[in-house]
Protein backbone atom coordinates (compact mmCIF):
# COMPACT_ATOMS: atom_id res chain seq x y z
CA UNK A 1 0.00 0.00 0.00
CA UNK A 2 1.39 3.68 -0.89
CA UNK A 3 -0.06 6.57 0.90
CA UNK A 4 -0.28 9.27 -1.52
CA UNK A 5 -0.66 13.08 -0.85
CA UNK A 6 -4.73 13.95 -1.80
CA UNK A 7 -5.09 17.06 -4.05
CA UNK A 8 -8.94 16.00 -5.09
CA UNK A 9 -10.38 13.15 -2.94
CA UNK A 10 -12.40 10.53 -4.20
CA UNK A 11 -12.92 6.59 -4.05
CA UNK A 12 -11.45 4.87 -7.29
CA UNK A 13 -10.26 1.53 -9.10
CA UNK A 14 -9.46 0.88 -12.69
CA UNK A 15 -6.96 -0.27 -15.04
CA UNK A 16 -2.94 1.84 -15.13
CA UNK A 17 -2.33 3.22 -17.79
CA UNK A 18 1.43 4.96 -17.46
CA UNK A 19 2.08 7.42 -19.66
CA UNK A 20 5.38 7.95 -20.83
CA UNK A 21 5.40 11.76 -21.38
CA UNK A 22 3.73 14.80 -20.09
CA UNK A 23 -0.25 15.21 -20.97
CA UNK A 24 -1.70 18.44 -21.56
CA UNK A 25 -5.57 18.40 -21.22
CA UNK A 26 -6.12 20.83 -23.56
CA UNK A 27 -5.35 20.93 -26.89
CA UNK A 28 -3.50 17.44 -26.85
CA UNK A 29 -6.90 15.43 -25.64
CA UNK A 30 -10.30 15.63 -26.69
CA UNK A 31 -12.47 15.65 -23.93
CA UNK A 32 -15.60 14.31 -25.97
CA UNK A 33 -13.83 10.61 -26.46
CA UNK A 34 -11.05 10.69 -23.58
CA UNK A 35 -8.31 10.27 -26.51
CA UNK A 36 -4.97 11.44 -26.20
CA UNK A 37 -4.96 13.95 -29.81
CA UNK A 38 -1.27 15.22 -29.63
CA UNK A 39 0.72 13.76 -32.73
CA UNK A 40 3.89 14.33 -30.58
CA UNK A 41 2.40 12.29 -27.50
CA UNK A 42 3.82 8.47 -27.94
CA UNK A 43 0.66 7.20 -26.35
CA UNK A 44 -1.08 9.05 -29.12
CA UNK A 45 -4.54 7.25 -29.57
CA UNK A 46 -4.26 5.67 -26.15
CA UNK A 47 -8.40 6.18 -24.60
CA UNK A 48 -7.55 7.45 -20.87
CA UNK A 49 -11.38 6.77 -19.78
CA UNK A 50 -11.81 4.97 -16.79
CA UNK A 51 -8.33 4.46 -16.50
CA UNK A 52 -5.72 5.25 -13.20
CA UNK A 53 -3.54 7.54 -15.09
CA UNK A 54 0.18 7.89 -13.88
CA UNK A 55 2.11 10.33 -15.57
CA UNK A 56 4.82 12.57 -14.05
CA UNK A 57 3.33 15.92 -14.80
CA UNK A 58 0.98 17.23 -16.29
CA UNK A 59 1.27 20.10 -19.00
CA UNK A 60 0.53 23.78 -18.21
CA UNK A 61 -2.79 25.00 -19.49
CA UNK A 62 -4.57 27.62 -17.98
CA UNK A 63 -7.57 26.03 -19.94
CA UNK A 64 -6.70 22.43 -18.49
CA UNK A 65 -9.09 22.80 -15.62
CA UNK A 66 -11.99 23.36 -17.82
CA UNK A 67 -10.89 20.42 -20.08
CA UNK A 68 -10.80 17.99 -16.96
CA UNK A 69 -13.76 19.47 -15.86
CA UNK A 70 -15.89 18.62 -19.10
CA UNK A 71 -14.12 15.12 -19.79
CA UNK A 72 -15.32 14.41 -16.16
CA UNK A 73 -19.04 15.51 -16.78
CA UNK A 74 -19.13 13.59 -20.00
CA UNK A 75 -17.40 10.20 -18.58
CA UNK A 76 -14.75 10.20 -20.59
CA UNK A 77 -12.19 11.52 -17.26
CA UNK A 78 -9.93 8.61 -16.06
CA UNK A 79 -10.72 7.27 -12.40
CA UNK A 80 -7.96 8.74 -11.13
CA UNK A 81 -4.69 10.77 -11.50
CA UNK A 82 -1.41 10.34 -9.69
CA UNK A 83 0.99 12.09 -10.18
CA UNK A 84 5.24 13.14 -9.10
CA UNK A 85 4.71 16.71 -9.19
CA UNK A 86 1.34 17.95 -7.26
CA UNK A 87 -1.17 20.07 -9.54
CA UNK A 88 -3.23 23.06 -9.26
CA UNK A 89 -5.03 22.68 -12.18
CA UNK A 90 -6.00 19.29 -12.28
CA UNK A 91 -7.01 19.66 -8.69
CA UNK A 92 -9.45 22.42 -9.54
CA UNK A 93 -11.07 21.27 -12.35
CA UNK A 94 -12.32 18.19 -10.74
CA UNK A 95 -13.27 19.91 -7.65
CA UNK A 96 -15.79 22.14 -9.60
CA UNK A 97 -16.70 18.98 -11.57
CA UNK A 98 -17.41 16.97 -8.15
CA UNK A 99 -19.25 20.31 -7.16
CA UNK A 100 -21.74 20.55 -10.33
CA UNK A 101 -22.13 17.02 -11.35
CA UNK A 102 -21.48 14.48 -8.59
CA UNK A 103 -18.90 13.28 -10.51
CA UNK A 104 -15.06 12.48 -8.99
CA UNK A 105 -12.04 11.97 -10.14
CA UNK A 106 -9.66 11.72 -7.84
CA UNK A 107 -5.84 13.32 -7.88
CA UNK A 108 -3.02 12.35 -5.98
CA UNK A 109 0.74 12.98 -5.96
CA UNK A 110 3.40 10.38 -4.90
CA UNK A 111 7.51 10.30 -4.95
CA UNK A 112 9.38 9.50 -8.25
CA UNK A 113 9.89 6.28 -6.90
CA UNK A 114 6.32 5.06 -5.82
CA UNK A 115 4.97 6.47 -9.42
CA UNK A 116 7.47 3.91 -10.90
CA UNK A 117 6.31 0.94 -8.69
CA UNK A 118 2.76 1.80 -9.17
CA UNK A 119 3.50 1.76 -12.80
CA UNK A 120 4.37 -1.72 -12.72
CA UNK A 121 0.60 -2.66 -11.23
CA UNK A 122 -2.13 -3.55 -14.14
CA UNK A 123 -4.66 -1.92 -11.56
CA UNK A 124 -4.73 0.17 -8.99
CA UNK A 125 -7.55 0.82 -5.84
CA UNK A 126 -7.50 4.41 -4.76
CA UNK A 127 -9.48 5.08 -1.34
CA UNK A 128 -10.62 8.67 -0.22
CA UNK A 129 -7.89 8.71 2.19
CA UNK A 130 -5.26 8.56 -1.03
CA UNK A 131 -4.65 4.95 0.04
CA UNK A 132 -3.45 3.19 -3.08
CA UNK A 133 -3.51 -0.63 -3.29
CA UNK A 134 -2.50 -3.31 -5.88
CA UNK A 135 -5.05 -5.09 -8.13
CA UNK A 136 -5.12 -7.12 -10.47
CA UNK A 137 -7.21 -7.20 -13.58
CA UNK B 1 -0.95 21.88 6.08
CA UNK B 2 -0.69 25.44 8.28
CA UNK B 3 -2.59 28.00 6.12
CA UNK B 4 -3.73 30.44 8.39
CA UNK B 5 -7.13 31.67 7.26
CA UNK B 6 -8.93 34.61 8.68
CA UNK B 7 -12.14 35.10 10.17
CA UNK B 8 -14.05 36.14 6.47
CA UNK B 9 -12.73 33.35 4.60
CA UNK B 10 -13.45 30.78 7.19
CA UNK B 11 -16.69 31.69 6.73
CA UNK B 12 -17.14 31.33 3.42
CA UNK B 13 -15.75 28.19 3.51
CA UNK B 14 -18.42 27.37 6.37
CA UNK B 15 -21.05 27.91 3.71
CA UNK B 16 -22.33 31.23 5.53
CA UNK B 17 -22.41 33.31 1.86
CA UNK B 18 -23.82 30.48 0.16
CA UNK B 19 -22.64 27.52 -1.94
CA UNK B 20 -21.02 29.43 -4.94
CA UNK B 21 -19.39 31.66 -2.39
CA UNK B 22 -18.47 28.43 -0.47
CA UNK B 23 -16.66 26.88 -3.75
CA UNK B 24 -14.73 30.05 -4.13
CA UNK B 25 -13.08 29.74 -0.93
CA UNK B 26 -12.17 26.12 -1.24
CA UNK B 27 -10.74 26.07 -4.78
CA UNK B 28 -8.37 28.84 -3.37
CA UNK B 29 -7.95 26.95 -0.02
CA UNK B 30 -7.40 24.24 -2.17
CA UNK B 31 -4.52 25.63 -4.45
CA UNK B 32 -3.09 27.80 -1.35
CA UNK B 33 -2.11 23.94 0.09
CA UNK B 34 -0.56 23.00 -3.38
CA UNK B 35 1.30 26.52 -3.23
CA UNK B 36 2.27 25.65 0.20
CA UNK B 37 0.94 29.21 1.02
CA UNK B 38 1.08 29.95 5.01
CA UNK B 39 -1.85 32.79 4.49
CA UNK B 40 -3.63 33.90 1.92
CA UNK B 41 -3.44 37.74 1.17
CA UNK B 42 -5.96 40.27 -0.39
CA UNK B 43 -5.83 41.15 -4.55
CA UNK B 44 -7.15 44.28 -5.71
CA UNK B 45 -7.86 42.93 -9.47
CA UNK B 46 -9.23 40.38 -11.82
CA UNK B 47 -8.79 39.38 -14.83
CA UNK B 48 -10.74 36.67 -16.09
CA UNK B 49 -9.89 33.75 -18.37
CA UNK B 50 -12.95 31.19 -17.65
CA UNK B 51 -15.27 33.43 -19.74
CA UNK B 52 -13.05 31.87 -22.80
CA UNK B 53 -15.24 28.73 -23.81
CA UNK B 54 -13.78 25.19 -23.70
CA UNK B 55 -17.20 23.04 -22.67
CA UNK B 56 -20.36 22.77 -21.11
CA UNK B 57 -18.64 22.84 -18.02
CA UNK B 58 -17.48 26.74 -18.50
CA UNK B 59 -21.48 27.18 -18.77
CA UNK B 60 -22.35 25.22 -15.77
CA UNK B 61 -19.74 26.54 -14.19
CA UNK B 62 -20.89 30.19 -13.99
CA UNK B 63 -24.00 29.60 -13.97
CA UNK B 64 -24.05 27.27 -10.35
CA UNK B 65 -22.16 30.84 -9.25
CA UNK B 66 -24.81 33.03 -10.62
CA UNK B 67 -27.67 30.77 -8.82
CA UNK B 68 -26.22 30.42 -5.57
CA UNK B 69 -25.52 34.14 -4.33
CA UNK B 70 -21.77 34.46 -5.70
CA UNK B 71 -20.84 38.44 -5.14
CA UNK B 72 -17.38 39.44 -6.67
CA UNK B 73 -15.13 41.13 -4.37
CA UNK B 74 -12.89 43.03 -7.15
CA UNK B 75 -12.93 44.95 -10.38
CA UNK B 76 -12.99 41.93 -12.64
CA UNK B 77 -12.14 42.42 -16.03
CA UNK B 78 -12.63 39.65 -19.15
CA UNK B 79 -10.61 37.91 -21.63
CA UNK B 80 -11.97 37.89 -24.98
CA UNK B 81 -14.39 35.43 -25.70
CA UNK B 82 -14.45 32.99 -28.67
CA UNK B 83 -17.18 34.87 -30.25
CA UNK B 84 -18.15 38.81 -30.62
CA UNK B 85 -21.02 39.88 -28.66
CA UNK B 86 -20.28 42.99 -30.55
CA UNK B 87 -20.27 41.94 -34.10
CA UNK B 88 -22.56 38.87 -34.45
CA UNK B 89 -21.88 38.47 -37.95
CA UNK B 90 -18.28 37.50 -37.36
CA UNK B 91 -20.48 33.96 -36.09
CA UNK B 92 -19.81 31.13 -38.01
CA UNK B 93 -22.83 29.35 -39.46
CA UNK B 94 -23.24 25.81 -38.58
CA UNK B 95 -19.99 24.77 -37.70
CA UNK B 96 -20.63 24.57 -34.62
CA UNK B 97 -24.03 25.31 -33.13
CA UNK B 98 -23.33 24.08 -29.56
CA UNK B 99 -19.77 25.54 -29.24
CA UNK B 100 -21.22 29.08 -30.79
CA UNK B 101 -24.01 29.18 -28.20
CA UNK B 102 -21.98 28.23 -25.68
CA UNK B 103 -19.30 30.49 -26.19
CA UNK B 104 -22.06 33.86 -26.61
CA UNK B 105 -23.71 32.21 -23.28
CA UNK B 106 -20.57 32.09 -21.25
CA UNK B 107 -20.01 35.16 -21.72
CA UNK B 108 -23.13 37.07 -21.37
CA UNK B 109 -23.30 35.20 -17.93
CA UNK B 110 -20.02 36.33 -16.73
CA UNK B 111 -21.09 39.87 -17.52
CA UNK B 112 -24.50 39.54 -15.46
CA UNK B 113 -22.29 38.00 -12.65
CA UNK B 114 -20.96 42.09 -12.63
CA UNK B 115 -17.08 41.41 -14.33
CA UNK B 116 -16.67 44.93 -16.76
CA UNK B 117 -16.84 43.01 -20.03
CA UNK B 118 -13.59 44.51 -21.17
CA UNK B 119 -13.39 41.13 -23.30
CA UNK B 120 -9.49 41.34 -24.07
CA UNK B 121 -6.50 39.47 -23.82
CA UNK B 122 -4.60 43.05 -23.40
CA UNK B 123 -6.32 44.63 -20.41
CA UNK B 124 -3.35 46.55 -19.49
CA UNK B 125 -3.79 48.60 -22.97
CA UNK B 126 -6.94 49.90 -21.00
CA UNK B 127 -7.10 52.90 -18.75
CA UNK B 128 -8.06 52.21 -14.65
CA UNK B 129 -5.72 48.86 -14.72
CA UNK B 130 -3.71 48.19 -11.46
CA UNK B 131 -0.49 49.58 -10.60
CA UNK B 132 3.05 48.78 -9.62
CA UNK B 133 2.47 46.23 -6.18
CA UNK B 134 -0.34 45.98 -6.62
CA UNK B 135 -1.47 41.85 -5.67
CA UNK B 136 -3.95 40.92 -8.61
CA UNK B 137 -4.86 37.17 -10.11
CA UNK B 138 -4.82 37.03 -13.82
CA UNK B 139 -5.08 33.76 -15.97
CA UNK B 140 -4.58 35.13 -19.54
CA UNK B 141 -0.77 34.06 -20.30
CA UNK B 142 0.73 37.22 -21.77
CA UNK B 143 -1.44 39.47 -19.45
CA UNK B 144 0.67 37.85 -16.94
CA UNK B 145 3.26 38.08 -18.15
CA UNK B 146 3.09 42.03 -18.73
CA UNK B 147 1.46 42.55 -15.56
CA UNK B 148 4.05 41.08 -13.86
CA UNK B 149 6.81 42.69 -15.80
CA UNK B 150 6.01 45.86 -17.46
CA UNK B 151 3.81 47.09 -14.53
CA UNK B 152 5.20 45.16 -11.68
CA UNK B 153 1.70 44.22 -10.35
CA UNK B 154 1.58 41.02 -8.72
CA UNK B 155 0.00 37.69 -9.83
CA UNK B 156 0.82 33.95 -10.53
CA UNK B 157 -0.66 32.45 -13.63
CA UNK B 158 -4.56 31.34 -12.16
CA UNK B 159 -6.31 29.05 -14.38
CA UNK B 160 -9.53 28.57 -15.41
CA UNK B 161 -12.27 28.51 -12.15
CA UNK B 162 -9.27 29.42 -9.78
CA UNK B 163 -9.32 32.88 -11.76
CA UNK B 164 -12.42 33.68 -10.63
CA UNK B 165 -12.68 32.20 -6.90
CA UNK B 166 -9.87 34.75 -6.37
CA UNK B 167 -12.20 37.53 -7.81
CA UNK B 168 -15.39 36.31 -5.99
CA UNK B 169 -12.92 35.90 -2.49
CA UNK B 170 -10.86 38.93 -3.36
CA UNK B 171 -8.08 36.50 -2.08
CA UNK B 172 -5.16 34.68 -3.65
CA UNK B 173 -2.07 32.10 -1.96
CA UNK B 174 0.73 34.03 -0.53
CA UNK B 175 3.06 31.78 -3.02
CA UNK B 176 5.30 32.52 -6.28
CA UNK B 177 5.00 35.80 -7.49
CA UNK B 178 3.29 37.64 -4.97
CA UNK B 179 6.08 37.37 -2.75
CA UNK B 180 9.51 39.30 -3.32
CA UNK B 181 11.69 35.99 -3.10
CA UNK B 182 9.55 34.36 -5.93
CA UNK B 183 10.65 37.86 -8.25
CA UNK B 184 14.20 37.20 -8.57
CA UNK B 185 15.81 36.10 -12.26
CA UNK B 186 16.88 32.69 -12.55
CA UNK B 187 19.28 33.23 -15.95
CA UNK B 188 20.18 36.44 -17.83
CA UNK B 189 20.09 37.46 -21.38
CA UNK B 190 22.74 39.72 -22.60
CA UNK B 191 21.78 41.69 -26.01
CA UNK B 192 24.46 44.48 -26.09
CA UNK B 193 26.43 42.87 -28.25
CA UNK B 194 23.92 42.99 -31.10
CA UNK B 195 24.22 46.02 -33.75
CA UNK B 196 21.55 48.96 -31.71
CA UNK B 197 20.00 49.15 -35.28
CA UNK B 198 18.85 46.46 -34.85
CA UNK B 199 17.60 46.71 -31.34
CA UNK B 200 15.66 49.24 -32.40
CA UNK B 201 13.32 47.23 -35.16
CA UNK B 202 9.56 46.41 -34.24
CA UNK B 203 10.05 42.67 -35.34
CA UNK B 204 13.49 42.54 -33.01
CA UNK B 205 11.15 42.55 -29.35
CA UNK B 206 9.12 39.43 -30.93
CA UNK B 207 12.21 37.61 -32.16
CA UNK B 208 14.17 38.22 -28.51
CA UNK B 209 10.84 37.27 -26.46
CA UNK B 210 10.54 34.17 -28.55
CA UNK B 211 14.11 33.17 -28.13
CA UNK B 212 14.40 34.07 -24.78
CA UNK B 213 10.91 32.41 -23.51
CA UNK B 214 12.67 28.74 -25.52
CA UNK B 215 15.33 28.93 -23.00
CA UNK B 216 14.10 29.55 -19.75
CA UNK B 217 11.00 27.34 -20.49
CA UNK B 218 9.15 28.14 -17.02
CA UNK B 219 11.81 29.96 -14.96
CA UNK B 220 12.04 33.79 -14.86
CA UNK B 221 14.57 35.61 -17.44
CA UNK B 222 16.50 39.04 -17.48
CA UNK B 223 17.15 40.76 -20.63
CA UNK B 224 19.82 43.29 -20.17
CA UNK B 225 21.07 45.33 -23.39
CA UNK B 226 17.18 46.33 -24.48
CA UNK B 227 16.92 50.46 -25.68
CA UNK B 228 16.19 52.41 -23.06
CA UNK B 229 13.47 53.88 -24.52
CA UNK B 230 11.52 50.38 -25.27
CA UNK B 231 7.99 51.37 -25.92
CA UNK B 232 5.09 49.74 -24.92
CA UNK B 233 4.33 47.64 -27.69
CA UNK B 234 7.91 46.08 -27.67
CA UNK B 235 7.21 45.31 -24.35
CA UNK B 236 4.38 43.85 -24.92
CA UNK B 237 5.78 41.76 -27.67
CA UNK B 238 8.45 40.49 -25.96
CA UNK B 239 5.61 39.59 -22.76
CA UNK B 240 3.46 37.30 -24.93
CA UNK B 241 6.12 35.59 -26.79
CA UNK B 242 8.10 34.51 -23.60
CA UNK B 243 4.82 33.36 -22.35
CA UNK B 244 4.34 31.54 -25.93
CA UNK B 245 7.61 29.97 -27.03
CA UNK B 246 8.29 29.15 -22.53
CA UNK B 247 5.82 29.38 -19.94
CA UNK B 248 7.11 32.11 -18.41
CA UNK B 249 5.07 34.74 -16.48
CA UNK B 250 7.94 37.25 -15.41
CA UNK B 251 10.62 38.63 -16.96
CA UNK B 252 12.63 41.42 -16.25
CA UNK B 253 14.34 44.37 -18.64
CA UNK B 254 17.55 45.85 -17.03
CA UNK B 255 16.78 49.58 -17.32
CA UNK B 256 13.57 49.24 -19.10
CA UNK B 257 10.83 47.25 -16.39
CA UNK B 258 10.39 49.17 -12.95
CA UNK B 259 12.01 45.70 -10.71
CA UNK B 260 15.32 45.81 -12.87
CA UNK B 261 16.66 49.65 -12.64
CA UNK B 262 20.07 47.60 -12.27
CA UNK B 263 20.85 44.01 -13.05
CA UNK B 264 22.10 43.26 -9.70
CA UNK B 265 18.17 43.79 -8.51
CA UNK B 266 16.83 40.58 -9.99
CA UNK B 267 20.08 38.56 -11.03
CA UNK B 268 22.62 37.08 -8.67
CA UNK B 269 23.09 33.47 -10.57
CA UNK B 270 25.54 32.45 -13.48
CA UNK B 271 23.82 31.52 -15.68
CA UNK B 272 24.22 34.23 -18.69
CA UNK B 273 23.46 33.68 -22.34
CA UNK B 274 24.97 36.09 -25.01
CA UNK B 275 22.42 36.71 -27.67
CA UNK B 276 24.43 36.55 -30.90
CA UNK B 277 22.23 37.12 -34.54
CA UNK B 278 22.29 33.03 -35.14
CA UNK B 279 20.07 33.47 -32.50
CA UNK B 280 17.46 35.82 -34.25
CA UNK B 281 17.67 34.12 -37.32
CA UNK B 282 16.66 31.02 -35.88
CA UNK B 283 13.88 32.31 -34.12
CA UNK B 284 12.63 34.00 -37.26
CA UNK B 285 13.16 30.32 -39.26
CA UNK B 286 11.29 29.08 -36.03
CA UNK B 287 8.75 31.28 -36.50
CA UNK B 288 8.26 31.28 -40.67
CA UNK B 289 6.83 28.17 -40.96
CA UNK B 290 6.51 27.97 -44.74
CA UNK B 291 8.35 29.34 -47.86
CA UNK B 292 7.39 33.08 -49.06
CA UNK B 293 5.21 33.55 -51.97
CA UNK B 294 1.59 34.60 -52.73
CA UNK B 295 -0.37 35.68 -49.11
CA UNK B 296 -4.06 34.13 -48.57
CA UNK B 297 -4.03 36.43 -45.24
CA UNK B 298 -2.61 38.88 -43.19
CA UNK B 299 -3.34 38.54 -39.39
CA UNK B 300 -2.50 41.17 -36.84
CA UNK B 301 -3.25 41.97 -33.83
CA UNK B 302 -2.22 39.04 -31.10
CA UNK B 303 -2.31 40.12 -28.08
CA UNK B 304 -4.56 42.56 -29.07
CA UNK B 305 -4.02 45.72 -31.07
CA UNK B 306 -2.73 49.04 -29.19
CA UNK B 307 -4.08 52.68 -30.06
CA UNK B 308 -0.12 53.69 -30.97
CA UNK B 309 -0.27 50.34 -33.22
CA UNK B 310 -2.87 51.42 -35.26
CA UNK B 311 -1.22 54.78 -35.37
CA UNK B 312 1.58 52.69 -37.56
CA UNK B 313 -0.73 50.69 -39.30
CA UNK B 314 -2.46 53.84 -40.90
CA UNK B 315 0.95 55.40 -41.49
CA UNK B 316 2.74 52.56 -43.43
CA UNK B 317 -0.65 51.77 -45.60
CA UNK B 318 -0.44 55.75 -46.27
CA UNK B 319 -4.30 55.18 -48.14
CA UNK B 320 -3.45 52.26 -50.08
CA UNK B 321 -5.05 49.21 -50.46
CA UNK B 322 -4.72 45.82 -49.82
CA UNK B 323 -4.60 43.30 -52.52
CA UNK B 324 -8.11 42.97 -54.05
CA UNK B 325 -9.72 39.94 -51.87
CA UNK B 326 -7.17 38.89 -49.58
CA UNK B 327 -8.24 39.27 -45.87
CA UNK B 328 -6.43 41.75 -43.62
CA UNK B 329 -7.73 41.67 -40.44
CA UNK B 330 -6.47 43.28 -37.05
CA UNK B 331 -7.97 41.81 -33.65
CA UNK B 332 -8.80 44.43 -30.59
CA UNK B 333 -10.63 45.41 -28.03
CA UNK B 334 -14.15 47.33 -28.62
CA UNK B 335 -12.26 50.18 -26.13
CA UNK B 336 -9.10 50.32 -28.10
CA UNK B 337 -11.56 50.42 -31.69
CA UNK B 338 -13.40 53.32 -30.21
CA UNK B 339 -10.50 55.09 -29.33
CA UNK B 340 -8.49 54.50 -33.13
CA UNK B 341 -12.44 55.42 -34.06
CA UNK B 342 -12.18 58.96 -33.06
CA UNK B 343 -8.86 59.73 -34.93
CA UNK B 344 -10.53 58.25 -38.14
CA UNK B 345 -8.35 55.53 -38.39
CA UNK B 346 -10.80 52.99 -38.23
CA UNK B 347 -12.33 54.51 -41.60
CA UNK B 348 -9.44 54.86 -42.97
CA UNK B 349 -8.13 51.71 -42.83
CA UNK B 350 -11.68 49.81 -43.63
CA UNK B 351 -11.05 51.84 -46.88
CA UNK B 352 -7.37 50.16 -47.19
CA UNK B 353 -9.85 46.78 -46.96
CA UNK B 354 -8.75 46.37 -42.94
CA UNK B 355 -11.50 44.40 -40.71
CA UNK B 356 -11.25 44.71 -37.50
CA UNK B 357 -13.01 42.08 -35.29
CA UNK B 358 -13.54 43.27 -31.67
CA UNK B 359 -13.82 40.72 -28.43
CA UNK B 360 -12.79 37.72 -30.21
CA UNK B 361 -9.50 35.78 -29.55
CA UNK B 362 -7.08 35.98 -32.79
CA UNK B 363 -7.30 31.67 -33.17
CA UNK B 364 -11.07 31.24 -32.40
CA UNK B 365 -12.72 33.96 -34.37
CA UNK B 366 -14.54 32.25 -37.02
CA UNK B 367 -13.26 34.82 -39.31
CA UNK B 368 -9.50 33.25 -38.10
CA UNK B 369 -10.88 30.01 -38.30
CA UNK B 370 -11.47 30.16 -42.32
CA UNK B 371 -8.39 31.16 -43.04
CA UNK B 372 -6.30 28.68 -45.05
CA UNK B 373 -3.00 29.00 -47.05
CA UNK B 374 -0.26 30.84 -46.81
CA UNK B 375 -0.99 33.80 -43.60
CA UNK B 376 1.63 36.57 -42.62
CA UNK B 377 1.61 38.18 -39.41
CA UNK B 378 3.88 40.31 -37.15
CA UNK B 379 3.24 38.52 -33.93
CA UNK B 380 5.51 35.96 -32.34
CA UNK B 381 2.72 34.54 -30.02
CA UNK B 382 0.69 34.05 -33.59
CA UNK B 383 3.16 32.49 -35.44
CA UNK B 384 4.07 30.08 -32.61
CA UNK B 385 0.76 28.48 -32.17
CA UNK B 386 -1.12 29.28 -35.74
CA UNK B 387 0.68 26.26 -37.65
CA UNK B 388 -0.58 23.71 -35.06
CA UNK B 389 -4.51 25.66 -33.98
CA UNK B 390 -5.04 26.34 -37.88
CA UNK B 391 -3.21 24.31 -40.00
CA UNK B 392 -2.00 27.07 -42.30
CA UNK B 393 1.66 27.93 -43.43
CA UNK B 394 2.85 31.30 -41.60
CA UNK B 395 5.15 34.12 -42.96
CA UNK B 396 6.35 35.79 -39.75
CA UNK B 397 7.70 39.61 -40.74
CA UNK B 398 7.94 43.39 -39.54
CA UNK B 399 5.16 45.21 -39.36
CA UNK B 400 5.96 46.98 -42.40
CA UNK B 401 6.95 43.71 -44.17
CA UNK B 402 3.16 43.06 -43.30
CA UNK B 403 1.71 45.91 -45.05
CA UNK B 404 3.54 45.65 -48.09
CA UNK B 405 3.10 42.24 -48.32
CA UNK B 406 -0.90 42.94 -47.88
CA UNK B 407 -0.64 45.87 -50.80
CA UNK B 408 1.47 43.45 -53.43
CA UNK B 409 -0.51 40.36 -52.49
CA UNK B 410 2.66 38.25 -52.03
CA UNK B 411 4.90 38.44 -49.30
CA UNK B 412 7.52 41.03 -49.34
CA UNK B 413 10.86 41.42 -47.25
CA UNK B 414 12.34 44.50 -46.50
CA UNK B 415 16.11 44.46 -48.05
CA UNK B 416 16.92 47.31 -44.78
CA UNK B 417 16.46 44.39 -42.28
CA UNK B 418 18.91 41.57 -41.18
CA UNK B 419 16.00 38.98 -41.24
CA UNK B 420 15.81 39.24 -44.82
CA UNK B 421 16.72 35.51 -46.48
Amino acid sequence: MIRARVLNAAEAHGPVLALDEPLSFWGAFEPRTGVILDVHHPQRGACVAGTVLLMRESKGSGSAPGAIAEAIRLGTAPAAIILAAPDINLAIGADVAATLYGRHCAILSVSEGELLELSRASALRISAAGEIRFETV
Amino acid sequence: MSLALEDRARALLDGHSGKAMQLAMRLVVKAADIMGAERLLPVSFAHLDACFYTGQAHVDFVRFLLENGASLAVPSWTNNGVVSLADPSLRPSAEDPEMVSGAAEVMRLYAKLGCVPTWTCAPYQHAGGPGFGDHIAVGESNAVSYYNSVVGARTNKYGDYLDVACALTGLAPDAGLHRDEGRKAQLHFDCSALPGSWRSEDVFAHLIGHHVGRIAGRRSPVISGLPKDTGRDALKAISSAVAASGGVELWHGVGVTPEAPQLSAVFTGTETHTVTPDDLARAHRELSTGSDGPLDAVALGTPHFSLSEFGELVRLLDGRRAATGLPFLVSTSRVVRQLAEAKGWVAALQKSGVEIPVDVCTYYSPRVRGLKGRVMTNAAKWAYYAPGMLGIEVAFGSLKECVESAVAGEVWRDPRLWTSR
